[in-house]
């Protein structure tokens, strides 16, 4: 049996850790025992396949899932998917969804007294191409209070979920917008030391992709964790 | 050229929205060979109270230990119709469910084979990032020799183990603080 290729382990202070006391809810949520490091073995370097029986290329428009229009900015946001050794991740499966522009979820448990958008619930999905690349139409959502503490609002974001080729490359992340002022305030924003890596969360405005008199452009891209050159004997 | 990979961030108390419309909890509607079997538990937070807004999910080998994925070079038969892959999302009870096969064998780390296990990715609020574990089956010799369930020690091997609740029927919980924490790797 040829032995499997691990994938790298996070670089210095770039993850967040599970108990972060600033994030209340980390508290009663985090795990107290050690983590038992796990090996890669077949069942960590395989991972669900998706494709166009799964999602739709209407799903990427979160504009036109409704009757009207939903209120709001309409923006593009695209960009491309890539491992850590700089290849592009194809055909994988993108999740993301939102606020509308009044910075309400079209969720239950969401209790902020803002409109509710009947033509705008928020999700959509989409597969990256051949070269890693995605492309979602959506409206720009808007910041919205939450009870984390005194006066706590959320920044612009967008979340996303992404299938890797393994199971350990999973994510879920939130893509920021540049120069949002909530940024510096925000403990889901701040939870990483390594600001390159925060800021690495933040998409960047983008003029080639902006559609004149219809939508402003912006890129985000997002890097998976890759493997590791060379496969080693034994490795825990 | 080297790359870091992007920080991770709470899948947020808003899950539904984006997540949703992929509910897998039946992983062979169709049918597929091997034994049928049915997972049910709860996620249950420090405070012994239910999470309501995780998501879990599933992924495993078929019933001949070979997965649905390209990564797999194994000369074993794919299953038509069965992914391996499952996402229940909890109700308030904190619960969760799963309809699927038991998994065949996977080989390990030494090439020796592993037990049958499913590798479970739990999503919620509270979690700045995911929090990775495994379900093993009860009754299976092999779970005495397996090489990642013997990298923990063994007053806490019992987390990782579901129990027979009925015919067909396991249960496994996932305990995330105090006594009785469910095992989580670091992966």
């Amino acid at each position: 049996m040829k032995s499997i290729a691990p994938y790298r382990r996070p670089y210095w202070n770039t993850q967040p850790d599970y108990l972060f006391p600033k994030y209340a809810s980390s508290v009663r949520r985090a795990p107290t025992q050690p983590l038992v490091v796990l090996p890669h073995t077949l069942s960590e370097v395989t991972a669900p396949v998706f494709g166009y029986d799964d999602v739709k290329p209407a799903d990427s428009d979160l504009t036109r899932q409704h009757k009207g229009e939903p209120q709001g900015e309409r923006i593009v946001v695209h960009g491309r998917v890539l491992d850590e050794n700089g290849k592009p991740v194809p055909g994988i499966l993108l999740e993301i969804w939102q606020a509308n522009a009044a910075g309400r979820y079209n969720h239950r448990v969401d209790q902020h007294d803002a409109p509710i958008d009947p033509n705008f619930t928020g999700a959509g999905r989409t597969l990256t191409d051949a070269e890693g690349r995605y492309r979602f139409m959506t409206i720009r959502p808007g910041e919205y209070p939450w009870r984390n503490h005194y006066n706590a609002w959320r920044p612009a974001h967008i979340h996303f979920s992404l299938f890797g080729p393994a199971i350990v490359s999973r994510l879920i992340t939130q893509m920021y917008f540049p120069g949002d002022p909530l940024l510096e305030y925000d403990p889901m924003f701040t939870c990483v030391a390594d600001e390159k890596a925060r800021n690495r969360l933040i998409c960047s405005f983008d003029w080639e992709t902006t559609m004149p008199e219809y939508a402003l452009g912006y890129r985000f891209d997002l890097v998976l964790r890759g493997r590791e050159a060379t496969p080693m004997e034994n490795r825990r | 050229m080297s790359l870091r990979a992007s920080t991770s961030q709470t899948i947020g108390p808003y899950l539904r929205i984006g997540l949703e419309w992929m509910v897998i909890e039946d992983l062979a509607p169709q049918g597929a060979a091997g034994e049928r079997v049915s997972l049910e538990g709860k996620v249950i937070d420090g405070d012994g109270k239910p999470v309501n807004d995780a998501a879990v999910e599933i992924w495993q080998a078929n019933s001949h230990g070979k997965y649905a994925s390209p990564e797999d070079a194994q000369a074993k038969p794919l299953e038509p119709g069965f992914r391996g892959y499952g996402r229940s999302l909890t109700d308030d009870a904190g619960a969760f469910r799963f309809r699927t096969i038991k998994p065949g064998p996977v080989p390990g780390p030494d090439g020796k084979l592993q037990a049958p296990h499913l590798v479970v990715t739990l999503f919620m609020r509270g979690l700045l990032k995911q929090l990775v574990t495994r379900v093993y089956f009860p009754d299976e010799p092999a779970n005495a020799g397996d090489p990642v369930l013997s990298l923990v020690p063994a007053e806490r091997r019992a987390t990782l183990v579901a129990q027979k609740k009925g015919d067909g029927v396991l249960e496994w919980n996932v305990v995330l603080q105090g006594r009785n924490e469910t095992v989580f790797f670091d992966f």
